[in-house]
């Protein structure tokens, strides 16, 4: 038996319940997924408001223009910023979601697999558009 | 001891949202959820946005095309609507996480903000994107 099991033996181990929920918990993972959605809640107030004026400066450029705007610096930052702490906060507020409403194991592992896919597909593909405009490489 | 059979009486079901009288706490609780899945799919608009920007002129023409076109603005601004509200939502459930704001009165008035808060954002957004353009 592993020492991790032992340790988690009340059997064996002396170890209390309420020490093996006491730091990382039952979920094995802690407080990690709240705190970060809280992180991320913050974070995304100032990103998401710098986001609508990036956009509405947006409005009524043509292509040109529109790349121009996108390849500043500050913007390219801030969008990056943005996009980074958007994807991770609604990757962690659609688990908790699925985890409300989908019990059925089989089907809940395909949901968090799917929130997950969908989550880095869009933080990969808007990155990748922003660093490539950004670092001026023609269309 | 033989099992008795069990009485084929109706077990009773805890009463789902429907029998309830909806309340601003309620109503805005489930907005915010609402909110937040129309976000995390509107992220799929923003993606396309860039990558057509990145992708060359034609491509772009198709996706301003539709951003400009009356559709366009109205996702745009019902996009705007949604995200203001999420915003306002999640700083009640910062406060919230202060330990701040639970009593009736700050409940209430918390949860009108944000609707009366997001609608009055929705609206200074695009008036000074409009008369600023």
């Amino acid at each position: 038996m592993a020492k991790e099991e032992v340790r988690q033996d009340t059997r064996i181990s002396i170890r209390t319940p309420r020490a093996r929920v006491r730091g990382l918990g039952v979920s094995h993972h802690g407080a990690g997924h709240w705190w970060l959605q809280r992180l991320t809640a913050v974070a995304n107030v100032v990103l998401m408001l710098s986001f609508v004026v990036i956009i509405a400066k947006m409005a009524g450029r043509g292509y040109g223009e529109a790349r121009l705007l996108v390849a500043t610096p500050l913007v390219s930052i801030l969008l990056i910023l943005a996009l980074l702490s958007v994807t991770v906060h609604m990757r962690l507020g659609m688990q908790v979601i699925i985890e409300d409403y989908v019990h059925a194991p089989g089907t809940k592992i395909a949901a968090v697999f799917a929130n997950n896919a969908y989550a880095v597909v869009v933080a990969v593909a808007c990155l990748y558009a922003v660093l490539r405009i950004g670092f001026g490489q023609p269309a | 001891m033989a099992p008795t059979a069990r009485p084929t009486v109706a077990q009773p079901m805890s009463p789902h949202l429907q029998i309830y009288r909806w309340t601003w706490t309620m109503a805005m609780s489930v907005f915010h959820r609402i909110t937040g899945t129309a976000l995390y799919g509107g992220t799929a608009l923003v993606a396309v946005w860039l990558v057509a920007l990145a992708s060359g002129p034609v491509g772009y023409s198709y996706v301003a095309g539709f951003f400009g076109s009356l559709v366009g603005r109205l996702v745009l601004f019902v996009y705007t609507w949604v995200l203001m509200h999420h915003m306002l939502g999640g700083i009640r459930h910062l406060i919230w996480d202060t330990g701040f704001g639970f009593d009736r009165a700050k409940r209430l008035s918390m949860a009108r903000l944000t609707l009366i808060g997001s609608v009055a954002l929705t609206l200074v957004i695009w008036a000074v994107a409009l008369l600023v353009r």
